[in-house]
């Protein structure tokens, strides 16, 4: 039996705006274990970006618990919160978000300059490693305009890795790519989750679905449809199969 | 997050906008620079001031007469001569503790003659205590005693630029003879130099004789031009001016009712006349220094809310991947204090250089204190955490979910 990672429990998040409360997400119970590839798929409105910001620690739910890697978020303040960010998940994010003029490196030094266990030299060693697990070992010195999109979302991978989270958090992290890149992204998180890696993909396109182990559909806030990918695809067979030049 | 790594932080954020970080420095480095530099301005001529009063004699205290009326026409003091040596043996018997020196003035100008020299001077008999109470020394020779005073000695001494103009080949004037108004005086001292007096005065150009000399000999007079006195101490200058113009009101028979026909004052009412206007200055042009550092602050609080505005993203980007509020706040906090401090270092060199500057050009005197110094440190530390706390703190409290979805 693996190691429940997430756990959900009837969570419901409620917005009152005004006199109107919005209710996003109606009481959902999922489980995820270590290891799992999982893609939360869902429209617009269906909930999606509610759940991630609650799943990263950003938000809080109103109502139902969140377990995350066994701690209880509910009674956590601020601090708490941004300390578990810090040390349990890797944000990818789709614009990339990283630091303008601020090297490949150092961006990915960022995380472990809040986490107060790392020291100097070992934080820099880490994102040495963790830009190698991204095959990024020659772009150290560059700042993210000197790096195409992919690099960019692979350093933002990177970044993710580093402090060594129990869950790598991606929210629509190939949207603002190109197919041909959105598939080498594909196959470098089908990689490290082959490593042992938790990764919850948000996403709205079917396609990337296809390549994780297990999908959650969201709707109107409720959960649709939670199945289990029985032979996902791979991302390298994929990206083989593309013509060469259907860039041009 | 350490201390080092947020300073690393802040400095590179001000690189990467070079112009606008100098640009909101200036206002601190104008405020700082003008601050030092007008203090520099002030506390220099404050002091030039004391100095060259008390050169003259700070606790010196003189009664002169006062002009008044003789049958509706009003005199000038020079030529009343109401103050007599009964007023000195009447300040005399005293005995008070408050003076310690007092010497009556009687003074005459005219030729003083040496071989085929003559300079036009004048000559100024005094007691012995003179010297004390005015602060001039003997450089060589001898002082009159009192018993010269009593044989009204032709005896006298010189300042350095009778010296100068009776003595051109630079011999020995100490046991010569010189005559002044055709009396033969012999030289048995000479004086230190002191200079020019803050209004102007040759104070070298000096014969000293005793005044039983003057009077007797020179101006066949018995009245006194002047008395000088001199208080132990400055503080003890307001009694001894009091215990002295009870004395010559007695002395001089004057009813209660009557005003006095003679005038006293202290070194020290001047010192403190003068020194207080210099600290009014002083005053006001550092409060005009200190409104501009305070514009300087409010351009950092400005440039800090546009800097937290333009690095929302990043402030949710960093808060996402674990950073607390408190480290956005240190983050912000000091980068505005890098601001002014930095700004505080740049001024302080201007106010230094341009404080140096206008005493070469201007030959005004200045007085760079250290207080001034670390005071206009300390002020921009302060005004870099005030000024740099409500942006910063705006940032801290930002919420991750929308910084990161700015736009």
């Amino acid at each position: 039996m693996a190691k429940k990672i997430l756990e959900l429990h009837d969570l419901k998040r409620e917005f009152v705006m005004g006199d109107m409360t919005v209710r996003a997400l109606k009481g959902l119970s999922f489980d995820i274990n270590a290891g799992e590839f999982v893609t939360i798929m869902g429209s617009s409105g269906s909930g999606k970006t509610t759940l991630l910001n609650i799943l990263g620690c950003l938000d809080k739910p109103s109502q139902g618990s969140y377990l995350l890697d066994g701690t209880d978020v509910k009674g956590l303040n601020r601090d708490q919160l941004a300390g578990l960010r810090n040390k349990k998940i890797g944000f990818v994010f789709q614009a990339y978000n990283l630091l303008p003029r601020t090297n490949a490196l150092e961006n990915v030094e960022l995380p472990l300059f809040y986490n107060k266990e790392v020291s100097v030299e070992e934080r820099k060693q880490r994102a040495i490693k963790a830009l190698e697990a991204v095959k990024l070992s020659d772009r150290f010195d560059h700042t993210p305009n000197q790096l195409s999109g992919g690099q960019q979302q692979r350093v933002a991978i990177a970044r993710a890795l580093v402090n060594e989270p129990v869950m790598i958090l991606a929210d629509e992290a190939t949207g603002n790519l190109d197919t041909r890149t959105s598939y080498e992204i594909m196959a470098l998180m089908q990689e490290l989750n082959a490593q042992g890696k938790t990764i919850v993909f948000v996403t709205h396109e079917p396609d990337i679905a296809a390549f994780s182990s297990r999908t959650i559909m969201l709707r109107d806030g409720k959960l649709q449809k939670d199945s289990i990918n029985e032979k996902p695809r791979s991302a390298k067979e994929a990206l083989a199969s593309l013509p060469e030049s259907d860039d041009y | 997050m350490s201390i080092l790594n947020l300073l690393r932080i802040a400095f590179r954020a001000l690189k990467r906008n070079k112009l606008r970080a100098f640009l909101t420095m200036l206002g601190i480095i104008i405020g700082v620079a003008a601050v030092i530099a007008m203090m520099a301005i002030g506390q220099g001529s404050k002091q030039s001031i004391q100095a060259s009063l008390s050169s003259m004699g700070s606790n010196m205290i003189t009664v002169m007469p006062q002009s008044n009326t003789q049958g509706s026409v009003r005199l000038a003091g020079s030529s009343i001569q109401t103050l007599k040596l009964e007023d000195i043996d009447a300040i005399k018997r005293l005995h008070s503790d408050n003076i310690n020196g007092l010497s009556p003035v009687v003074s005459s100008s005219g030729q003083a003659i040496k071989a085929g020299n003559n300079w036009p001077t004048s000559i100024t008999g005094v007691s012995p205590d003179y010297l004390n109470i005015r602060q001039l020394k003997l450089l060589d020779g001898i002082l009159f005693s009192d018993n010269d005073v009593r044989k009204s000695a032709k005896v006298c001494l010189l300042g350095k630029t009778v010296i100068d103009n009776l003595f051109p080949d630079g011999s020995n004037p100490i046991g010569q003879i010189i005559r002044f108004k055709s009396i033969p005086f012999q030289v048995i001292g000479t004086l230190v130099p002191k200079g020019q007096s803050n209004f102007g005065q040759d104070q070298d150009d000096i014969i000293i004789a005793p005044y039983t000399t003057v009077q007797n000999r020179i101006t066949a007079t018995n009245y006194l031009q002047s008395i000088y006195a001199s208080a132990v101490s400055e503080a003890a200058s307001d009694a001894a001016t009091q215990e002295i113009t009870n004395a010559v009101r007695e002395s001089h028979k004057l009813l209660p009712n009557q005003d006095n026909d003679f005038q006293v004052r202290t070194q020290a009412e001047l010192i403190s006349t003068i020194s207080s206007t210099s600290s009014m200055l002083t005053v006001l042009l550092t409060a005009i220094a200190g409104i501009s550092l305070l514009i300087g602050g409010i351009g950092i609080m400005n440039i800090m809310y546009v800097s937290v505005t333009e690095r929302t993203r990043e402030i949710g980007l960093r808060m996402s991947i674990g950073a607390r509020g408190k480290d956005i706040l240190m983050q912000f906090l000091i980068e505005a204090v890098l601001i002014s401090i930095t700004g505080g270092v740049m001024g302080v060199l201007l106010g230094v250089t341009s404080a140096y500057l206008i005493s070469y050009f201007l030959s005004w005197p200045i007085l760079i204190s250290q207080s001034s110094i670390v005071i206009s440190f300390v002020v921009c530390g302060i005004t870099g955490i005030f000024f740099g706390y409500y942006p910063a703190q705006k940032a801290s409290r930002l919420d991750p979910i929308e910084a990161l979805r700015y736009e």
